[in-house]
């Protein structure tokens, strides 16, 4: 069996109550996954689902109260500020909101050698850099002397996508990276994303409430529900014959762009709310 | 909300507490020679040290603290060592001047200034410009020199009002409200200038809201829009502001009745301090820090009331 | 008196981020005000510097022939009563006061910035600690204190400013903290610390930056209130008196004001404008700050680049009205809304109109859905404000018509376009949370319109605003009815807001993405709520929106925009069974729908 690259067992993350007598917040309540090197691993969710937070678990940005995330083998679960440091060109970001994502006080260039700094590189080895990671999302060598407000959302992702490879990581935990985008950006920006894996061979822990967006990409996929993972395996079966019944009706939920084809699943939506009704009830009545 | 209230309440303690506390143990340490700063140079070493004892200045530093504050908590602020009168009556007697100075200009700043941050917001164009420039100057422009044009203007050249000196009330209400006309305007000019500036900037903020539009979409004027459901969110911050306001008006209040010659608290801070008389400055800090308490209760449970997110809670 | 500061308006953190790159400075020498202060202080200053090479005399000597001698001669400004050259005082008190402020503020900036900088950034106990001090020192009344302590000091003016350093320390503080909290969470700096920066580079690189403007700000603002401060103490006699000052020359001329009103003015001028100085000076900063770059309002999505715009002149691609068995279940109508040749755009600051839609001509018929597609950008929503007369300010209806039942709404007088809103054309806004009054209960927000547009009593309205939040799917009606926005979840907001928009029985809806702000699962059901109500009502429909599900699941006909025009119209089904247009036809093809899955990944030995 091949070696996992991220493994993520029965993670909890709780976050303290606020004030005197509220009751703590369990964001993630012992979620289990894990990503093979060079695959897409798609999390699918709503709004308060723990989606976002498993993903900032990952990256050290929310704390882990309870089981372990494994990166090659390594317990990352707790590492000091120090310790994290060293993982950063192993485990890279890229962020929603393309606006915010980047400093607009910044230039391009300014912005591709921050992580390098870290590294203590040379700056004539840091320019080199950033013009190979310029070429390889496909944008211009003269954006680096430009501040990101001269770009459109489509190209700040890209240049955030840039960022993310500057150190060469084994994993990018990517956070809704389209989800602000228009339709048409959206999917030039994800065949980017395909294009890298293929190329470098990098992992994707590609979060996002699209089911149609992850299923573009991803090999297998997660479906998250309230912080628990209610269905995981391979991607095309779990977003086009899921067999749990929330996944079951966020597909159904989505609306699709064929008038015909779209009556038919709303038809079928109600067809599924209904069994599923009737299915707790008689649970209910039973239990 | 009654959260809220106790620990807005205890915090106003602690203020108190911590104030009194620090102000004693500094005054402590600076007052020298007290016993032969009252008595004068001429005095001999023994009538210094019998006054030392009186006052009971030879005796360690926390037990003439814990003496101090089982006696104020009690209501007694102990007697001024300088003039003998009791603290308490010292202070009393001048508050309600104090005060009457400092709640008209407040009263007066309200509603000028609520007036004309709103039109500057709602209309635009040369009001709005007006509060703009107002609002530096006035800001610059230390109150106290507003109140020397004023008198130099009103009451030397034209003799239109009391220059200096207060009517009380009960004597004549026309020469009470003469003397303490120019003393009033003066201390709120300063202010109606900072006020109109935030209640202008708040409005605004409010009008840009989403809701606005919503509402507006409903049917309901422009008028109805503003008046009800903007003044109502601007309310807030505009307390904060006036609650400020307040505060700053007390210490300016300190000089402008020197100025008009006004009997109010300020000249007794003024004798206090400089003189260093422990009990009266005591009890000058705790009258200030207790009015400003109160004040500072009131508005926050004023706007505690406003906020339906304090007031219900989520 | 006042000695308070407006602290509590920070510049928000995008003007920050933007200043933060751009030259304040430079920019500040193009203001006429900014200069003008700028260059009455540094002359200020120069004259204190200078102040024993210019006087004409020792500031000192008391000349007893001289007493209150009216200006002209050797006397330039006249003298004081006690014989001393007024100019001369007025110049050599310069000094003390320049640098008394300047101790003032540094004191005040070293304490509240630190502090400002740990609490803003590292939050926790120490931000709590921070905020109660700072609100302690700011609720003392500033004279008080400082008389207070001048009894503690003495009369040493360093002393006393540096415990007025002390009391102002909070306004720096308050700012400081703000824009540091503000920036922390930022995404960018979450990217930096997942690039591994350590804590000291992240502060020196993004946050320090950020908060150098509103520091430099306030010190000129806080500067001037120290001026004003110092000089009442000098006015009441509690400076230190051996040396010249501006308060003790106003208390001076004050004393003589019989004899020589005059003498007044020369002090008063000399604190007015310095003080004044320094305050334009701070507001032409702050008015920089805030013009930084011309800030283009923030929609949620920018404008991509236009992809394939409509070339002038060209009319929309239309569909042909479909064969019958298309047909959709009910008869349209009559046309309820028709626009022609809808313009709108926005004044700019130097005069010129920045156009956002050009030329669109639209039908919605009564009992009909019309969606309104296009990217950000397109003018889709702008075209829906337009209709409601609602535009933001600067923006207004360039030209063309918008027709409503025999009423041109784009000339109709506010008062009765007032009259037509609620209850003929309603509005269903994006967002739920921000477009409900959060000061007021669910409830009143939902009667208040129907007392006013249909006339009915208090219980009258209460009874309906009930029945219709039963109808849009609230589970308990008479809680939300009491219930305050910020208790309701997002999805019952706008449920509520559909609610509101239909009390008034209105004939035309428009509803500018109602779902996008939704999750999914919730999005279905609003829709399905929208399709009900609407058939309900027999309402015209105008959907704004950016998804082709959407349209697909609710839409009767479809209008597609780009760059402020329609490039194509018909029929939901002919126009998706075959998009003409150029820019349509890219739009669908960057629809995921039928995108083939990824398939399981396949390890090959020379991979990673």
């Amino acid at each position: 069996m091949t070696d996992r690259l991220l493994d993520i067992d029965n993670v909890e993350v709780e976050y303290p109550a606020r004030g005197f007598r509220g009751t703590p917040f369990k964001a993630l309540k012992g979620v289990t996954l894990d990503i093979l090197p060079g695959e897409t691993v798609g999390l699918v969710g709503e709004s308060g689902s723990g989606k976002t937070t498993l993903g900032r678990a990952v990256l050290g940005l929310a704390p882990v109260t309870g089981g372990a995330i494994r990166y090659k083998g390594r317990d990352i679960s707790h590492l000091s500020r120090a310790e994290r440091r060293t993982l950063s060109s192993d485990i890279q970001v890229v962020f929603q909101d393309p606006y915010t994502s980047l400093n607009p006080a910044l230039t391009i260039e300014a912005i591709l050698t921050e992580p390098l700094t870290v590294r203590k590189v040379s700056r004539a080895d840091a320019s080199r850099r950033v013009r190979e990671l310029l070429d390889q999302v496909h944008l211009p060598a003269d954006a680096g002397d430009r501040l990101p407000r001269e770009f459109s959302g489509g190209q700040r992702q890209r240049i955030a996508i840039a960022r993310a490879l500057a150190l060469d990581p084994q994993l990018i935990v990517c956070d809704e990276p389209v989800s602000a985008l228009d339709l048409s950006t959206q999917a030039r920006v994800l065949a980017l994303f395909k294009e890298i894996q293929e190329r470098t061979g990098v992992a994707y822990l590609f979060v996002s409430h699209d089911l149609a967006v992850v299923r573009h990409l991803s090999h297998r996929v997660a479906v998250m529900y309230r912080g628990e993972i209610v269905e995981w395996g391979d991607g095309d079966q779990v977003t086009a014959r899921p067999e749990h019944p929330y996944t079951q009706r966020l597909l159904l939920a989505a609306p699709v762009p064929d008038p015909v084809a779209q009556e038919q699943r709303r038809a079928e939506r109600r067809r599924l709310l209904e069994n599923q009704r009737e299915q707790d009830a008689q649970a209910g009545a039973i239990a | 909300m009654l959260r809220f209230v106790l620990r807005r309440v205890a915090s106003g303690v602690v203020l108190v507490a911590v104030l009194s506390t620090v102000t004693f143990f500094l005054l402590y340490f600076s007052s020298g020679n007290i016993a032969r700063r009252i008595l004068g140079q001429q005095a001999t070493e023994a009538t210094v040290q019998q006054k030392q004892h009186e006052l009971g200045l030879d005796r360690p530093l926390p037990a003439q603290f814990g003496d101090w504050l089982s006696h104020a908590l009690r209501g007694d602020l102990g007697d001024s060592w300088f003039t003998g009168q009791k603290v308490v009556e010292a202070i009393t007697s001048r508050l309600s001047v104090t005060l009457t100075l400092v709640i008209g200009a407040t009263l007066i700043t309200a509603v000028v200034g609520v007036v004309l941050g709103i039109i500057a917001a709602t209309r635009g164009g040369a009001v709005d410009r007006g509060v703009q420039v107002l609002s530096v100057l006035g800001f610059a422009i230390p109150g106290f020199l507003v109140a020397l044009g004023l008198v130099s203007l009103f009451a030397i050249n034209t003799h239109v009002f009391k220059p200096t000196g207060y009517v009380a009330f009960g004597d004549s209400p026309t020469e009470w409200l003469s003397s303490i006309t120019l003393p009033v305007v003066a201390l709120a000019i300063a202010s109606i200038a900072g006020v109109a500036a935030q209640i202008r900037g708040s409005v605004i903020d409010a009008l840009r809201q989403d809701y606005v539009r919503t509402l507006r979409s409903r049917g309901l004027s422009e008028t109805r829009v503003v008046y009800k459901h903007v003044l109502r969110n601007a309310a807030g911050p505009a307390l904060s502001v006036l609650a400020v306001q307040f505060v700053g008006l007390l210490g300016g209040a300190v000089i402008v009745e020197q100025i008009f010659a006004i009997p109010g608290l300020g000249q007794v801070i003024l004798g206090a301090t400089s003189q260093g008389d422990v009990p009266l400055v005591m009890g000058l800090v705790i009258a200030t820090a207790v009015i400003v308490v109160v004040l500072n209760l009131a508005v926050d449970l004023l706007q505690g009331w406003l906020n339906p997110k304090v007031r219900v809670g989520s | 008196m006042t000695t308070t500061l407006s602290s509590d308006s920070v510049p928000t953190v995008a003007t920050l981020e933007r200043a933060a790159h751009a030259s304040l400075f430079r920019r500040l020498l193009r203001n006429p005000t900014g200069i003008g202060s700028l260059g009455f202080l540094v002359v200020v200053v120069l004259a204190g510097a200078f102040a024993p090479l210019l006087a004409p005399h020792d500031p000192n000597k008391a000349s007893a022939n001289d007493i209150l001698a009216k200006p002209g001669g050797t006397y330039l400004l006249g003298a004081d009563g006690s014989g001393h050259d007024i100019l001369s005082r007025l110049l050599f008190a310069i000094r003390p006061t320049i640098e008394g402020a300047a101790l003032a503020v540094a004191v005040a900036a070293a304490i509240g910035i630190t502090a400002g900088l740990v609490s803003g950034y590292y939050g926790k106990w120490f931000a709590g600690a921070a905020s109660w001090v700072a609100s302690l020192l700011m609720a003392l009344p500033g004279i008080v204190v400082l008389l207070a302590a001048r009894a503690v000091i003495g009369p040493s003016l360093f002393g006393t400013m540096f415990v007025f350093g002390i009391l102002l320390s909070p306004a720096f503080y308050r700012v400081v903290h703000a824009a540091v909290a503000a920036v922390r969470q930022e995404l960018y700096v979450d990217a930096a610390r997942v690039a591994g920066l350590s804590d000291a580079r992240i502060i020196s690189r993004h946050i320090l930056t950020v908060v150098r403007a509103p520091a430099i700000i306030l010190a000129a603002g806080v500067a001037g209130i120290a001026i004003a401060i110092q000089a009442g103490l000098d006015f009441l006699g509690l400076g230190d008196v051996s040396r010249p000052s501006w308060g003790g020359m106003l208390t001076d001329a004050f004393t003589n004001i019989y004899t020589a009103p005059l003498q007044l003015w020369w002090p008063s001028l000399a604190i007015g404008l310095t003080c004044m100085a320094l305050a334009l000076l701070a507001n032409s900063l702050r008015d920089e700050l805030e013009r930084s770059e011309k800030p283009k309002r923030r929609r949620r999505r920018r404008p991509a680049a236009p992809a394939a715009p409509a070339p002038a002149g060209s009319a929309a691609v239309q569909h042909e009205p479909v064969v019958p068995g298309d047909q959709p279940a009910a008869e349209p109508g009559d046309e309820l809304l028709q626009t022609r040749a809808l313009a709108v755009g926005y004044d700019q600051p130097d005069g010129s109109v920045t156009m956002v839609v050009h030329d669109v001509s639209l039908t919605v018929r009564r009992g009909e859905v019309h969606g309104l597609i296009g990217e950000s950008g397109s003018g889709k929503t702008q075209t829906a404000f337009a209709i409601m007369r609602l535009l933001p300010a600067g923006g207004r209806i360039v030209a063309g018509n918008i027709n409503v039942e025999g009423d041109d709404l784009a000339t109709l007088s506010e008062k009765a376009m007032t009259r037509l809103r609620g209850a003929k054309i309603a509005y269903i806004p994006q967002e739920p949370m921000s477009n409900l009054d959060p000061a007021f209960t669910i409830g009143s927000q939902l009667t208040e319109p129907m007392r006013i547009v249909l006339g009915l009593s208090k219980a009258q309205a209460k009874q309906r605003a009930l029945e219709l939040l039963e109808r849009v799917g609230i589970p308990d009606p008479q809680r939300t009815y009491d219930a305050y926005p910020h208790q309701v979840s997002g999805g019952m907001a706008q449920r509520v807001l559909i609610a509101g928009a239909v009390s008034c029985k209105p004939d035309l809806l428009i509803a500018d993405e109602p779902t996008t702000a939704l999750d999914v699962t919730v999005q279905a059901e609003v829709l399905d709520l929208l399709r009900d109500l609407q058939a309900e009502f027999g309402m015209g429909l105008l959907l704004v929106t950016h998804n082709f599900g959407v349209v697909a699941d609710l839409c009767d006909r479809v209008s597609v925009m780009s760059a402020g025009r329609i490039v194509e119209t018909g029929p939901v089904r002919s126009l998706f069974a075959d998009p003409r247009h150029p820019y349509t036809k890219s739009l669908f093809a960057a629809i995921l729908e039928d995108a083939e899955p990824r398939g399981p990944l396949v390890t090959t030995e020379a991979g990673r």
